[in-house]
Formats: structure tokens, C-alpha cells, sequence
């Protein structure tokens, strides 16, 4: 019994060590203080986290991230509240059919998705890049949002609604201050998730960025073909910081069990 | 029919959005993928599989997607079941250091290892110290090196899923069979093993469907040496303009998927016939 329990620990933490050890590793060649990428490094320096505000791309396409994101995200919420609300609310003939439609994008290979939206929306319909690229990542974190929101309804009382709306209020009135309120947390916890999947995605924004709109990743992504030097491990080093920060907001809203669900 | 009404005004922005801006793209493209001249054709997926260039693309995908899977089960499997039988506090950090990488950057997650696999990386300057190699190795723009990166990036998918299922075992069920005679090895072999099926299945295919269709790991760590259907995707729309071949890539992706979803779907329900 014991024996086998130390083989598991032992894997285990061989399995921990490999799923954290190379982000621990890039964060060591972020202080390097040489001009090019080695581990381990023979002198260190802070030069590459000034480097990141040196290089104008990266500054502008994080605004461009943090932009898609946010609209992004604002756009699926006001799509999604009120589909989730549907689909847990009423029933209805081919709500299974429906609710498999609105988690559909998922199934859906993004890079498949990122270039049906280039060939359709920008190269047949002449839509500009940006708009194109907030409609794939809207599309991309829709389901999230509905999944999210779905499951906070689900544990909602909806006696409560119906005692709002026998005591005068209309449906919408009562949606408003009753239900809403109450899935508070499922909300905050759905535009999180929304929002880091939109600022991270690669596989959409790399389709639909073109002449003077790029996201950060996309950038990143092709200055490590150029550069080969540690900017890119100490912007790696800023964004692991953010995302340290984003998982105590989930921690606090939805707790970070609910990802083993 | 009032309730239609109001399911019909809550869900129709939705479903327009859906429809005009996933279902009509997909459709169109796939449109021009059976038509020639007009007329119904396959004959461009055949001109697809004929090129052995695009047949070894996409078996060496499959290849990698089932090799980085059956990794992600062999490293993920018992460390779930570790994970689920650890207290809660130790859990709660356990899923936690799991939850991190997935919630990081893709590009910072296969950056990593170039750093670690490089020329210049962590493997190859420690054999070169030891006098084990003279020369680096050359790992990167290898299929190897674009399944370590999958393993990294899908491993807490597999791990969070699996996990999910573990945790509601009821533990009594193992301590009945071994009362009733069953070793350790048996008792987990006829009861936790069985129970967590659904787990893997859940989690082998969030693995082989992201595997088969992720672009940025393949794009760092393959490059244009080792391409698979992502970057082969990506080459044929944006470097070469090919877009009637680029439109049978990617109508050949989303039918794989479909497929494989199906099968591993069909798979589980055989061996599990009450689910």
C-alpha cells in the first residue's frame, strides 16, 4: 500500500514537474543578460522587460487584444444571458437540437472557423479585418458564456421569480432584479472565462489579421521568427503575472474546482 | 404559444449570429469544395489524397494527434487518481497548478520549450556539459517535438476531466470488494478503473481534437519542416492564395473531427452499455 502510493506521488510530482517546470524555465531566461536565448543564462539583467515597451507592436496589438476582448466578450454576454435564460427556462419543441447549435463552435476546428470567416466575411463579402476578427472570437466564446451561465440558472430558484411576477412585476422587470442578481457570480465567472480565451486565442485572430490590425499573440508570434532574443520570455513572465491574477478573480467567483467539472 | 414567442424573441439574436456567421461561411466553403464547373464533383478531394505530400500531412496529424492522446491518458490517468485521493486542501493546489497552464498563452506554453528543446536549450546544453553529445541535437521542427509540446498543452484538460469523474466514486464501493476478498490491484482494476471510463473518453477527445486542429504549438515547434493540417491550412490560404485547396483542408478537418467524436463516442458506449 505504502509502496504504491509513494510510485504515485513520485509520478505525480515527475508529471507536475513537466507541466510547470518549462513555464519556470522561460521566466529564468526573461532576467538573462545575454542578447540571445540560452538556459541557463550566464549573466542576468531587467534590460528585456524595458525592451518590451520598446517594441511599438507590442503595445498597440496588446490594445488590440484587450479591445476584442472586452467588446468580445460584451457582445456573447448579451447574446448568450439571454439564450441560457431560454434554454433553462422554457421547454420547448428542438430545444435539445438548440442547445447542441449553441455549443456547436466548439466542435468546430478553430483554425477551420478563422478561415471560413476570412474566405466568407472579408475576401468575398469585403468586410473589414477588425470586424471579422470580433465576430470569430465572439463566436469562439460563445459557448462558454452559454455553458456558464446555463449551469448558474440551473441552480436558481425560479419560485422566486414567479413570486416576484405574482406580486406585480412583469417578466422582464422581474428578470432585472431578480434573476439577474442572483446569477451575479455565474456572469463575472463567464466574462473571465470569455475574456482570457478571447486575449489568448491564436488559431482565429491568425486568419483574420491583415494590413495594420494584429492581436498580441498573432505579434508574438512572429517576432519569435525574426528575434531570438529573451523579450519574448519576459513578456512571457507579464502575461503568466495577469494570469496568476485572473485566477484568484475565478477562485473568489465560481472557485476553481468547477474547471474539474 | 406564448411560451414559443418568448423562447423565439430570446434566442433569435443568437441563432442569427450563429447562423449568418458560422453556418453560411462553413457551408459556402464547403459548397465550392464538390463543384466543378458547376456540376457535383469530388474530384478535389481526390486530387487531395492523390499528392503524397498532402497524404503524409495528414496521416502524420492523425499520427500525432493518437500519440500525444495515449500519452495524456498514460501521464494523466494515475495522476488524477492521486489528485482525487489527496485531501481537499492539497486538491484544491493540485488543480489549481493544473488550471495555470491552461489558463496561460499558448504561444508562451510551446515559446517554453523552444527554450527547453533548442540549439541553445536546457536538454542540449545538459548532455553537452556531461560530454554525452558533441553537437546539439536537433529535436526542434520535429514530430517529437510538436507531441511534448501537445502532451503540455492538453495534459490539464485530461487531468481536469478525469479528475472531475474520480471524485465521484464512492470510495465504499472499493472498500466493499476488498472486504469481500478482492486485492488492491483487483478492486481498482473491476471498480475505479471501469468508473472512470467516461473521464477518458471525455478527456481523449478534447486531446485528439485539439492535437489534430491546434495551430500554434505545430507552428512553433514543427515550423515549416514538419507541417501537419493547421499550418497546412494556414499556408495554402494566406501565403499561396490556394483557396480551393484550402477550402477541402479545412472541410476535411471538421469531417475527421466529426468523425473521431463519433467513434470514441460509439467506443465508449460499447464498453460501457449502461451509459
Amino acid at each position: 500500500m505504502n509502496e504504491t502510493n509513494k510510485f504515485l506521488t513520485f509520478f505525480t510530482m515527475l508529471v507536475y514537474t513537466f507541466l510547470i517546470g518549462p513555464l519556470v524555465i522561460i521566466t529564468v531566461t526573461a532576467f538573462s543578460g545575454e542578447s540571445y536565448l540560452s538556459f541557463p543564462p550566464e549573466s542576468f539583467s531587467l534590460q528585456w522587460f524595458f525592451n518590451i515597451f520598446q517594441v511599438d507592436m507590442f503595445v498597440r496589438t496588446f490594445r488590440v487584444s484587450l479591445e476584442i476582448a472586452v467588446i468580445g466578450t460584451v457582445l456573447a454576454l448579451l447574446i448568450g444571458i439571454p439564450v441560457a435564460y431560454a434554454l433553462s427556462r422554457f421547454d420547448f419543441f428542438g430545444k435539445s437540437i438548440l442547445s447542441n447549435f449553441f455549443l456547436s463552435p466548439v466542435v468546430i476546428p478553430m483554425v477551420v472557423l478563422g478561415y471560413a470567416l476570412l474566405k466568407f466575411l472579408v475576401i468575398n463579402m469585403g468586410i473589414p479585418y477588425y470586424r471579422g476578427l470580433l465576430i470569430g472570437h465572439t463566436i469562439v466564446i460563445l459557448p462558454y458564456v452559454v455553458r456558464v451561465i446555463s449551469s448558474s440558472l440551473m441552480n436558481f430558484n425560479y419560485t422566486v421569480e414567479e413570486a416576484a411576477m405574482s406580486l406585480g412585476c412583469n417578466r422582464l422587470h422581474a428578470f432585472f432584479v431578480v434573476v439577474l442578481p442572483n446569477i451575479r457570480s455565474g456572469i463575472i465567472a463567464a466574462f473571465i472565462l470569455a475574456f482570457i480565451n478571447s486575449f489568448n486565442n491564436v488559431p482565429v485572430s491568425v486568419f483574420l489579421t491583415g494590413p495594420g490590425i494584429s492581436t498580441l499573440p498573432i505579434q508574438m508570434l512572429s517576432y519569435v521568427e525574426y528575434y531570438f532574443d529573451p523579450t519574448i520570455s519576459a513578456l512571457s513572465v507579464v502575461l503568466m503575472i495577469i494570469t496568476v491574477i485572473i485566477m484568484f478573480a475565478i477562485e473568489k467567483t465560481l472557485g476553481l474546482t468547477h474547471f474539474a467539472k | 404559444m406564448f411560451t414559443a414567442k418568448k423562447v423565439l424573441l430570446l434566442i433569435s439574436p443568437g441563432l442569427l449570429f450563429l447562423v449568418i456567421f458560422q453556418l453560411i461561411p462553413l457551408f459556402s466553403i464547403f459548397m465550392e469544395t464538390i463543384q466543378v464547373g458547376g456540376e457535383f464533383s469530388l474530384e478535389r478531394y481526390g486530387d487531395f489524397f492523390k499528392d503524397p505530400y498532402n497524404m503524409n500531412i495528414y496521416f502524420r496529424t492523425l499520427r500525432i494527434a493518437l500519440i500525444s492522446t495515449l500519452i495524456a491518458v498514460t501521464l494523466g490517468f494515475p495522476t488524477s487518481y492521486f489528485i482525487s485521493k489527496s485531501n481537499i486542501k492539497k486538491r484544491g493546489l493540485y488543480i489549481a497548478l493544473a488550471v495555470f497552464p491552461l489558463l496561460t498563452s499558448p504561444v508562451v506554453r510551446s515559446f517554453s520549450w523552444i527554450v527547453v528543446l533548442g540549439r541553445q536549450g536546457l536538454v542540449n546544453n545538459f548532455l553537452t556539459s556531461l560530454n554525452i553529445i558533441e553537437e546539439p541535437l536537433s529535436i526542434l521542427y520535429t514530430e517529437a517535438a510538436i507531441i511534448i509540446g501537445f502532451v503540455h498543452l492538453f495534459l490539464p484538460l485530461m487531468i481536469l476531466s478525469l479528475v472531475g469523474v474520480m471524485e465521484n466514486i464512492d470510495h465504499n464501493l472499493v472498500l466493499a470488494a476488498e472486504s469481500l476478498g478482492a486485492s488492491k490491484l483487483k478492486a481498482f482494476l473491476k471498480i475505479v478503473f471501469p468508473l472512470s471510463l467516461p473521464g477518458v473518453v471525455i478527456g481523449s477527445v478534447l486531446v485528439f481534437c485539439g492535437s489534430f486542429t491546434a495551430y500554434t504549438t505545430p507552428q512553433l515547434l514543427g515550423g515549416s519542416r514538419t507541417r501537419v493540417m493547421a499550418t497546412l491550412l494556414y499556408e495554402n490560404a494566406r501565403t499561396l492564395n490556394d483557396w480551393t485547396t484550402a477550402s477541402v483542408i479545412a472541410t476535411i478537418m471538421i469531417l475527421t473531427t466529426m468523425a473521431i467524436i463519433t467513434v470514441i463516442n460509439r467506443g465508449a458506449k460499447k464498453l460501457n452499455p449502461k451509459g
